[in-house]
């Protein structure tokens, strides 16, 4: 955020900025979050690193002009690569001034953010409202925002009848004129955005785009240049929910099986619309248990499929997951957490449903876990799940959580390859004498015989069974078969490698973490080191098995802690101090797999953790066990 | 099979299925359950149809008529109580060339998985769905299934089941987007065979429900129908089921009912003052969901890579 120069563009002062948060915050129903989507694209799409979250109301029909109500999107851009949302916003345009209260409750802005606010409210015909919004603009300047007062919607007035609908267009014209965003691309993405809509549509909103910049250049006296960053990779723009989409297709999956939930349904929506393109079809089925069925039978019959959920998803699905697991059918589940238990928090992320994944079938019911920790990995995690469910015979479940699910980022460019794809089922004779269940004794792999494949034939059963499929009952060979598939993962495990460490490779705390919260943690670790602190991370990959290595990575460190956003018990517990508390749900496991004394820190508020938040954990931590900066400690670089 | 042709010469096929080699493990059910007559007509229609074994797959639930996969020696899968359906619908999705066989039970169907019956039948798929109706749950030791006759004394309903017994054939028939319901009885071999010959050679899911008599909890429920055919209802027409006229003799009340008429075919299934036995309805033409989930399994991988690589351009910077 440092000014690096000041030149002018036009009459107005721009100055060169590494990054900048920005927030567009309105009434539900606006359009806010279509607009930052939009901006955040195309500030991508310009070279800039990109992270957005959506924000999304307390409510569900939360009445105009209230704090609940506050909707709306964060974009942090920049000239580097952006992991997270970041801290404190740079500059905010609000659509009323009430809205934004429901974001100063979350600390989301400091003295200094810019806040570009709606002024129509200041002649409005009820007095409450001109005395509330009054009121505001006191309370603002004594939090030390810069308030800018802009007649938006009368300027949207001159291009539209009903700016409540077309605000968002035009503020995007402000906001593209303000960080110079190049309007071709921003009308293009309009076009794509509206295409469904027709022609009309496009160009009213169009229209909007436009005026909105010119009323910038004539009321704003200010603007930005965010170089792009540097680096010639070749980059895709996109959430996380549409790389879900992507990677199924580049797996060569034939088959998306799944049942309407948020917030995992965008990633059907996506493929529903392109999925015909690769000979591959979305079967929306009865319920989340048909789903999961439906994808079992064309796994069974050697299509393996995929089946898109979240939480409360999963649970239904946990009986047929079991069964997958006992018959040894490959299959990929998804799994974009929410809040939960039950219905939870539907549209808001969380990372509570590790241990339902692990542990949430009856029985010992050994599966693959993994955790995407970026939009990357939800696309290149896909490919490698239907890999695994194939070579291991075995259900894998793929977490990733809303916060992904809706945030825009530029990916990489993958170089799509045929060996990627699912290879053509064999229907070659099925070589004689050899059982359904061959299991290699060592690892407790086998092959499988697929429907077609003459001399194949046996029965698949959810039952106790032998190496030829026969229902058994008894002691031994209920233990056996409990084995084989036990091996199944430690042969897996014995495959994969120790994750990386992030910053020295011994210190005083290592934090250790999954899943979406990469970016912030990472962040958080850097500015600590920064100072001096003896501080590092780890993120695991890998939940079940779990990654080898841990144990020996923690042994160089004095103190363990896993940051996660899910619920806990402090540490000494909630009543008897001589009962510790429940802990974080990967602490819970690392203290188990690698017998380590682990400590954790997780919250659940239904927002993405910010480094700003884990910073001031890892220093608390640090502190607490007397930890001062080293004087010869290396600083590391932000970016 | 062999077959002489007009050239004198001998037509032999490469591979011949004899009744053996679609006979599995021996059949575990009770002496005297109707399973067993079931199995055997269904391994007489894949000999006679030729159905390659390898090509062939049993889908059923939980329940004592689940086991049916394990007689066979077809591909099978044996899964979860009240799932068969979902799975089969799967089988069937990406791999039309495979003849899908369920069996399930009426607490397996119209119970547990009464949910996925409705929609399985609004799918439509090539299969045919075998409804084994004992009216009680056997596997599970006698408890009141939801086809139950009123006053039927259970595990779970010492007193007598209080409710009226669901009637799926009805249920089915009202179903949208049914294409073949029809009943029959484990216990007349000719009709139980010629119908579920009909509902294989029927293009579309195919709904069979056979009266199947348990002699371990429900012997009496059918024993008045088996003891006096004058009971029993058979419906006759050149679309329906049609059997050797001698066994047909056995049954006094017969009525000639049209398949295409769905009202009718409504009201039969729906008296309580006879045992009806025949085809319902039957309509050939509606949509089958596999046409739909079928399509593009003759792409390359070359098109694919071709596509997929400009959806990526979409997202391209």
């Amino acid at each position: 955020m440092a000014e690096k120069s000041t030149r002018t563009a036009g009459s107005r002062q721009s100055t060169r900025i590494h990054e900048h948060i920005v927030e567009i915050v309105s009434d539900s129903g606006e359009g806010a979050q279509k607009c930052g989507q939009t901006f955040g694209t195309v500030s991508a799409k310009m070279g800039n690193g990109v992270w957005t979250v959506e924000i999304i109301p307390a409510e569900i029909k939360p009445p105009s002009r209230s704090r609940a109500g506050a909707s709306g999107i964060r974009i942090r851009l920049g000239d580097h690569k952006i992991t997270n949302m970041g801290d404190e916003a740079n500059l905010v345009v609000a659509f009323n001034e009430q809205v934004l209260y429901g974001r100063i409750s979350q600390k989301s802005y400091r003295p200094g953010t810019v806040i570009l606010l709606e002024s129509k409210w200041a002649g409005d015909p009820s007095p409450e409202v001109q005395q509330a919004y009054t009121k505001a603009l006191e309370d603002f300047e004594d939090r030390g925002y810069v308030v800018h007062e802009l007649a938006m919607e009368e300027a949207c007035l001159a291009h539209t009848s009903n700016p409540q609908l077309g605000k968002n267009m035009f503020v995007l014209g402000i906001l593209c004129e303000i960080y110079q965003r190049d309007l071709d691309k921003a009308l293009a993405e309009i076009a794509a955005v509206f295409a469904r809509k027709g022609e009309g549509v496009i160009t009213s909103n169009q229209n909007l785009l436009r005026a909105g910049a010119q009323f910038a250049r004539e009321n704003v006296d200010y603007c930005y240049e965010v170089p792009p960053m540097p680096g010639k990779a070749e980059l895709l723009v996109m959430n996380g929910n549409q790389a879900i989409g992507v990677g199924v297709m580049a797996a060569g999956m034939e088959v998306v099986s799944m049942y309407p939930i948020t917030p995992a349904t965008s990633a059907s929506h996506y493929l529903a619309g392109v999925f015909d393109k690769v000979g591959a079809f979305v079967h929306q089925a009865e319920d989340e248990i048909a789903a999961v069925g439906f994808a079992i039978g064309c796994s069974y019959a050697g299509k393996t499929a995929c089946t898109i959920t979240s939480g409360p998803g999963l649970a239904l699905k946990t009986e047929f997951i079991g069964l997958a697991v006992m018959a040894e059918i490959p299959l990929v589940i998804v799994d974009v957490q929410r809040g939960g238990p039950a219905t939870g928090l539907p549209t808001k992320v969380e990372q509570g449903d590790l241990n339902a994944a692990i542990y949430g079938s009856p029985g010992d019911s050994p599966k693959v876990v993994l955790a995407a920790a970026t939009i990357d990995e939800c696309l290149h995690l896909v490919i490698t799940a239907r890999k695994l469910a194939e070579a291991f015979r075995i259900p894998v479940i793929l977490l990733t959580d809303a916060n992904l699910a809706t945030g825009v980022q530029p990916i990489r460019r993958p170089e799509v390859r045929e060996e990627w794809f699912a290879p053509p089922i064999d229907q070659s004779p099925w070589k004689e004498g050899v059982p359904p269940y061959d299991w290699d004794p060592k690892t407790g792999l086998s092959p499988r015989p697929i429907p077609g494949q003459v001399g194949g034939e046996y029965v698949l059963t959810g039952l106790a069974h032998t190496r030829q499929s026969h229902v058994a009952y008894d002691p031994e060979a209920n233990q056996y078969g409990q084995e084989m598939r036990s091996r199944k993962l430690a042969a897996l495990r014995a495959s994969l490698k120790p994750p990386k460490v992030h910053g020295d490779e011994e210190g005083d705390l290592i934090v250790v973490g999954w899943g979406s919260t990469l970016g912030s943690i990472e962040e958080a670790v850097d500015r600590a080191r920064a100072e001096g602190y003896r501080v590092s991370s780890v993120h695991v990959r890998f939940l079940s098995p779990l990654q080898p290595g841990l144990r020996s990575i923690f042994l160089k460190f004095k103190k363990v802690m896993t940051v996660e956003l899910n619920y806990s018990d402090p540490p000494e517990g909630l009543m008897d101090k001589t009962q510790p508390g429940r802990p974080a749900q990967l602490a819970l496991n690392l203290r188990a797999r690698t017998r380590r004394d682990i400590d954790y820190w997780s919250i659940s508020p239904g927002q993405p953790l910010s480094p700003g938040q884990i910073y001031d954990v890892i220093i608390g931590r640090l502190n607490a066990m007397g930890v001062t900066p080293s004087k010869t400690a290396e600083t590391v670089s932000r970016s | 099979m062999f077959g002489l042709k007009t050239d004198w010469s001998l037509d032999v096929l490469p591979r011949y299925f004899t009744l053996e080699d679609y006979e599995g493990g021996v059949a575990r059910w009770c002496p005297g359950c109707g399973d067993h007559a079931v199995l055997a007509a269904v391994q007489r229609i894949c000999r006679d149809e030729q159905l390659a074994p390898e090509k062939t797959v049993c889908v059923s639930g939980i329940g004592c008529s689940s086991r049916f996969p394990h007689y066979m020696k077809t591909y099978g899968f044996h899964g979860l109580h009240g799932r068969a359906l979902p799975v089969a619908c799967g089988v069937k999705a990406r791999r039309p060339d495979l003849h899908v066989w369920v069996a399930t039970g009426d607490g397996d169907c119209c119970s547990i998985g009464a949910g996925h019956w409705i929609h399985a039948v609004r799918y439509n798929m090539d299969m045919v769905v075998m409804l084994f109706n004992n009216s009680i749950y056997g596997l599970t030791k006698a408890q009141t299934a939801p086809t139950s006759p009123v006053g039927l004394k259970t595990n779970t309903h010492p007193g007598g089941a209080w409710l009226p017994p669901l009637k799926p054939t009805a249920a089915t028939i009202g179903f949208t987007n049914a294409s073949f319901v029809a009943q029959t009885v484990d216990w007349n071999p000719a009709h139980l065979h010629a119908t579920l010959d009909a509902a294989y050679k029927h293009k579309g899911l195919s709904f069979v429900q056979i009266m199947q008599r348990c002699p371990q909890y429900t012997a009496s429920i059918f024993e008045e129908y088996q003891q006096d055919p004058s009971r029993m209802l058979l419906l006759t027409h050149e679309d329906g089921i049609n059997i050797d006229p001698a066994v047909a003799r056995i049954y006094p009340n017969q009525m000639s009912h049209d398949p295409s008429d769905l009202p009718e075919a409504l009201r039969i299934a729906n008296r309580d003052d006879t045992l009806p036995i025949g085809l319902f309805f039957r309509d050939p033409d509606r949509p089958r969901y596999e046409e739909i989930t079928a399509l593009g399994l003759d792409m390359t991988v070359e098109e694919k890579l071709t596509a997929l690589n400009k959806e990526l351009d979409r997202f391209a910077i």
